[in-house]
């Protein structure tokens, strides 16, 4: 061996160092903000929260809001809409957590999990198909709603129960529950 | 090649100027005088095309974006000005939108005839690969420019393949709202979308020079699939080859003008003239024709990951493609198995973009997973094992014995007619 390879190492080796680190540091400090950039900005966050009125919806119906750019299906759900969504055994859900942004992360997808309410009547959800983001049918009377009597994605064909869980097709997880919550008898917050 | 030049400049100011930049010397050596094999047929014509109609979609782009807006509340407008108000401008987008169709109807035909001549093989794999580069370029350029009407296609399309990102695991959200600059496809994508439309065709640009760089490095494949071994075996690219191209290019702008003039929107969605709504989802999302195959690929696999993993193979087995074929031989001409797998393996694409037409059910979607299965078996399979067991037939001793042998065939055959 030479006596190169073996000696300690030289101020210089020390200058090329500190010198390629400081570069990249720097390279590193204007990326971020150039990749950065593309994420959603202060308008996009700003319209984070709305105020529904729901004070019309009567049992049995839905109505569709705009929030964050994506619609949320809010209806008022029947007695019998109630019990089917109970009756399921959660075990034999393809997707047994409940999505809902207002639980802890692993709660169960129980149909009290899913619901607003304590009465179980209102359910909030966000109507974007869990497969590939397309709008479920279901909202309005005519609608296609499933197998499961809730909601079907006409894309791929995803069905969801009338507590907005995926029971067939390709989604893979329940419809997400938004923050969401009565601010008085008539409106509700979501966001 | 990298042989001897064979410029010499004309007169005093031609010397003056190639002793400081040899600009007409490298033209002169890689356009006109290029030696080119003496036996290349129609389908090597479709380089030539492709190159034209990425200067069409260039040029007619940057018109069309004079009078474009990117802006999610007036782009579906503007299109429509550009459609009635603009003089010509009816015309100029017909150009663009037939003409986006008539680079793929190219690159496809490009690509089948690389498949059948054995043009990846070796020394060209470098030249394959970045042919598949330059491909997918394509999809992604096409797919933002889809976007740009803000139709219900536009919308629609953009939010199912964006939402193909949100499959990766744990950080996918985060990186679908990074696409989009918000929490859905918004004003925010359509402007990060068309400035990236605009820019991409520049940087495909820049892969085709590389494109033709490897080109002339290891010359062109041709029908028999062997190498030029002297100089006999080639012409010069000028005139014989500018005359062949031009002619195939004339009988494509046929078909091209034909689209133009009487059937311009037959090849895309009639929802797409419906203004973008974030709240409906059209019944039938369909991409367009081009992208069908890749659709039905998706939409074969039960699994969301599953599928977007097996949609993106379907892809990169294309870069392999050169080393999953084993057999020496190039040509198909000379594989009597290759040559019969290779049209099944086409029909099987021409099926699998029928499947991406049609709703995912019932027999379309058992139909839809067999040809995905063997669009893989065809690669995986058959290509490398079929390299081992088949017998070629006898190839010719060069490119000239081959072209002289069809000509005394030809002759003897209108011999024996006289
Ligand atoms: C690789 C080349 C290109 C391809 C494959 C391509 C493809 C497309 C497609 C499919 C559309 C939608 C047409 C429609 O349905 O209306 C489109 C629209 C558009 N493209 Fe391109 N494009 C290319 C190059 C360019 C360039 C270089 C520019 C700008 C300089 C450009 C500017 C536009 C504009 C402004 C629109 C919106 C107007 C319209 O929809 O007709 N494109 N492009
Ligand atoms: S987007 Fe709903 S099933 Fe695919």
């Amino acid at each position: 061996m030479s006596k190169k390879d073996t000696k300690e190492p030289s101020r210089r080796d020390f200058i090329f160092l500190a010198t390629g680190a400081f570069a990249a540091a720097g390279a590193a400090s204007v990326a971020w903000p150039i990749v950065d950039q593309m994420n959603p900005d202060a308008t996009a966050l700003a319209l984070s929260k709305i105020e529904v009125d729901v004070s019309q919806i009567e049992r049995g119906q839905s109505i569709t809001v705009k929030w964050r750019g994506k619609p949320v299906f809010i209806r008022r759900r029947t007695d019998e809409e109630i019990q089917m969504a109970s009756r399921v055994d959660v075990n034999s859900l393809p997707d047994g957590n409940a999505r809902n942004n207002n639980l802890t992360a692993d709660s169960s997808a129980t149909d009290e999990n899913r619901a607003l309410d304590d009465d179980k009547e209102w359910l909030v959800m966000v109507g974007v198909c869990t497969h590939l983001g397309c709008v479920p049918k279901g909202q309005s009377l005519g609608d296609a709603k499933g197998d499961y009597g809730g909601w079907y994605c006409p894309c791929h064909g995803s069905h969801y129960d009338t507590a907005g869980r995926i029971r067939k097709g390709p989604a893979a997880k329940n419809l997400d529950i938004p923050v969401a919550e009565f601010v008085n008898d008539n409106v509700i917050r979501i966001g | 090649m990298s042989k001897e030049s064979t410029y010499i400049p004309r007169n005093g100011f031609a010397k003056w100027f190639d002793q400081r930049l040899p600009l007409p010397r490298m033209l002169h050596d890689n356009i006109s005088a290029f030696p080119t094999p003496r036996n290349l047929n129609y389908w090597y014509t479709f380089g030539g095309i492709l190159t034209f109609c990425l200067v069409t979609q260039i040029l007619t782009g940057i018109v069309l974006a004079m009078h474009y807006t990117a802006d999610a509340g007036l782009a579906f407008a503007s299109v429509e000005h550009i459609m009635r108000n603009v003089n010509y401008g009816w015309l100029i987008r017909y150009i663009h939108a037939v003409g986006a169709s008539m680079f793929f109807l190219a690159v496809y035909v490009h690509m089948f005839r690389g498949l059948y001549y054995g043009s990846y093989k070796a020394p060209r794999e470098i030249l394959w690969i970045l042919g598949v580069i330059i491909y997918l370029l394509m999809v992604i350029t096409a797919f933002m420019g889809y976007v740009l009407p803000w139709g219900q296609m536009s919308f629609w399309g953009a939010t199912v393949i964006t939402n193909l990102f949100s499959v990766i695991p744990v950080v996918g959200t985060t990186i679908t709202e990074w696409l989009w600059g918000g929490f859905a496809v918004d004003n925010a994508t359509l402007k990060r979308f068309f400035s990236l439309h605009y820019l991409m065709p520049f940087m495909i640009f820049g892969v085709v020079i590389l494109h033709i760089w490897a080109l002339h490095v290891t010359g062109n494949n041709n029908p028999v699939g062997i190498s030029v071994k002297d100089k006999q075996d080639t012409v010069p690219f000028a005139p014989y080859y500018t005359v062949k191209d031009a002619l195939s290019l004339v009988c494509f702008l046929i078909l091209f003008v034909w689209f133009i003039f009487f059937n311009p929107n037959i090849l895309g969605h009639t929802d797409n003239y419906i203004m973008a709504d974030p709240l409906v989802t059209p019944a039938h999302i369909v991409p367009e024709w081009y992208l069908l195959p890749f659709y039905a690929i998706l939409r074969a696999i039960p699994s969301k990951l599953g599928g977007v993993l097996v949609m993106g193979a379907a892809i990169a087995v294309l870069f392999i493609v050169p080393w999953l074929d084993t057999s020496k031989v190039r040509s198909a001409t000379f594989r009597p198995l290759y040559k019969q797998f290779y049209w099944i393996f086409l029909v099987n694409c021409v099926a699998l973009g029928y499947l991406g037409s049609q709703n995912p059910e019932g027999l379309f979607l058992v139909a839809s997973r067999i040809c995905t299965a063997y669009y893989f078996i065809h690669f995986l399979i058959v290509m490398p094992v079929l390299g081992l067991v088949e017998k070629p037939r006898p190839i010719p001793e060069s490119i000239t014995k081959a072209v002289l042998e069809k000509l005394e065939i030809k002759n003897s055959k209108e011999e024996a007619k006289a």
